[in-house]
């Protein structure tokens, strides 16, 4: 469904601040799979995010969504198709409107039209379709986002991702500015998602434990390289001292990520 | 002299609508505007006086400040230079295009024209005063003008465009252009300022090519003014509020002329005063948010 041939990105290049964020990734996702991805900082896992969602044009390489080559495509048009959850709570909606409006917006992707679509049919189902996140958010349909917490409005943004049936989700540590206990639900909820809907996934994690427990296929990246690809039964069966010993051996060096050992 | 008060502020409250969208709803501070609302009283001005319908002569002011609108966008998108700038190139252009339209003279008398305001003074001025006439005209031009405005914001579109000053990310997110969005927001804006200005030539009685200085500034202090007056988050009090705004702060500039006179001021210290007004309403925002730590504007870093 989702492919990535020969991936390079590089930031800034011909200056003393050359970057390489991505180093000539190839990448295949099939439909329904579940992707975990873990790697430390600065290995390259939100660019990776960012050229599948068209954020910057790679500088080298090709993305295909459903055996197109959308590579060129901006962002927006991309959308259509695609969901993306930021670590930042703030960015999946609008904090000065309220939930009603924004969940207006999210309901039907591409360019809008001059209809009035909130009426009390849709405001029903959209009480409906809050329930399950059980937040109390039913009841405050007309209460500006702002208002809400980082956990509400982080499973809100989900609701609103979902709503419009994107085939692929990009999950960017979504539950790592939450405090514990509003990240178990929201992970919580996206795993229900995911499931209720067979929706394709890729999710950035900080915690290893997650990134083993959940989905079907884990992806660990390094300096801009995909050095893991573990799926099947040998993701079934995998291990944090597994996965630590495997990027040795591969990296000859002690996996000194204190963040990813942590947690 | 109250509704002298009134009939002015009503009749800028539509410029500050337009100033109200691109700053507060899209975040754009485009200072098109300045150019915007004398291309109103030009083209009106000069088409009637070609003996033009005088309603015609309103529609393609209007119409003429949605291109200049546009044009701001479009040097702003396709050039990819900074809003601000984009504003000032075409509040420049609009300076010589002004000049232009009315025939390569800098002002056009309105005396003897027949314009919308005249021909109603005409037919009703007879028992109430002209002044009250003018009132009940402008009442219900910017009351349509709102309703309208209110409408266009509940839909759809309105929605988004009403996010993308708060959110660009999201728009990007719902599949829409946020490009398009600006085209859209900056034309209806500057099509507001030009009707407003189509309008202030015929209450004047003249269009003039400077009559543009400062009003910016002007519309963005009757914005301020009018977020003191009304807290709320519904596009109905919004709008109304920046009204009532307008029409505030021409009552504080009639006060600042009639008594301004006692303490030595002139006409022409105005503009001081309204930077002045701007700056105290900054100061008490800013004073009014000061307890409890500063929200976080950017959040943290993508890793």
């Amino acid at each position: 469904m989702l492919e990535l041939k020969n991936i390079t990105q590089v930031f800034h290049p011909g200056t003393v601040n050359e970057n390489i964020a991505l180093q000539d990734i190839s990448l295949s996702i099939a439909r329904g799979e579940f992707v975990t991805i873990i790697g430390s900082n600065g290995a390259g896992k939100s660019t990776l995010f960012n050229s599948i969602s068209g954020t910057f044009l790679p500088t080298s390489g090709e993305v295909r969504l459903h055996d197109r080559n959308v590579t060129k495509e901006p962002e927006y048009k991309r959308a259509q198709h695609i969901g993306r959850i930021f670590q930042n709570p703030l960015l999946g909606t609008a904090g000065n409107m309220s939930l009603e409006d924004n969940m207006v917006m999210a309901m039907n992707k591409g360019f809008k039209g001059l209809k009035i679509s909130l009426n009390t049919t849709l405001r029903d189902s959209f009480r409906e379709q809050l329930v399950p996140l059980q937040m109390g958010l039913e009841y405050r349909l007309r209460d500006n986002v702002g208002l809400l917490s980082g956990g509400q409005r982080q499973a809100l943004t989900l609701l609103m991702m979902v709503m419009s049936r994107p085939d692929l989700i990009l999950l960017d540590e979504h539950t790592a500015a939450l405090d514990p206990k509003n990240a178990e639900i929201v992970l919580e909820l996206t795993l229900g998602y995911i499931r209720q809907y067979d929706i394709t996934a890729m999710m950035i994690t900080h915690n290893m434990h997650h990134a083993i427990a959940i989905g079907d296929r884990l992806l660990m990246m390094d300096k801009g390289e995909i050095i893991l690809d573990i799926r099947g039964e040998e993701k079934r069966s995998l291990t944090v001292e597994k996965l630590v010993r495997k990027f040795q051996e591969i990296r000859k060096t002690e996996l000194k990520n204190d963040e990813m050992l942590l947690s | 002299m109250i509704e002298g008060i009134l009939v002015e502020g009503l009749l800028y409250a539509i410029m500050v609508l337009g100033v109200f969208i691109t700053f507060r709803i899209l975040d754009f501070p485009d200072l098109t505007v300045d150019g915007s609302f004398p291309l109103g009283a030009a083209i009106f001005a000069s088409m009637v006086t070609a003996g033009a319908d005088p309603w015609l002569a309103v529609s393609v002011a209007l119409l003429g400040g949605v291109l200049a609108g546009l044009c701001t966008a479009a040097i702003h998108t396709y050039l990819k230079v900074p809003n601000l700038l984009a504003g000032i190139l075409t509040m420049t252009m609009l300076w010589s295009i002004n000049i232009r339209v009315m025939g390569n003279r800098p002002n056009l008398q309105l005396i003897r024209q027949s314009t919308i305001l005249r021909n109603l003074v005409d037919v009703l001025g007879g028992g109430v005063g002209q002044e009250w006439v003018l009132l009940g005209f402008f009442v219900v031009l910017v009351l349509v003008i709102k309703i309208l405005l209110d409408i266009f914001f509940h839909t759809d579109l309105g929605l988004t465009l009403g996010a993308l000053g708060n959110n660009p990310q999201m728009v990007i997110s719902s599949g829409v252009n946020p490009a398009n969005l600006k085209f859209i927001g900056v034309g209806l804006s500057n099509g507001l300022v030009a009707l407003s200005g189509a309008f202030s030539a015929q209450f004047l009685g003249f269009a003039d090519v400077n009559l543009g200085q400062g009003i910016i500034i002007a519309g963005l202090a009757s914005v301020m003014i009018g977020e003191f007056l009304l807290r709320s988050n519904r596009i109905f009090f919004l709008t109304l509020r920046v009204i009532l705004g307008s029409i505030l702060f021409r009552g504080i500039m009639y006060l600042g002329r009639y008594y301004g006179y006692y303490v030595g001021l002139t006409p022409n210290d105005l503009k001081l005063i309204t930077g002045l007004l701007i700056i105290v309403s900054l100061i008490i925002t800013q004073t009014k948010k000061a307890p409890g730590p500063r929200k976080k504007s950017g959040g943290p870093a993508n890793a």
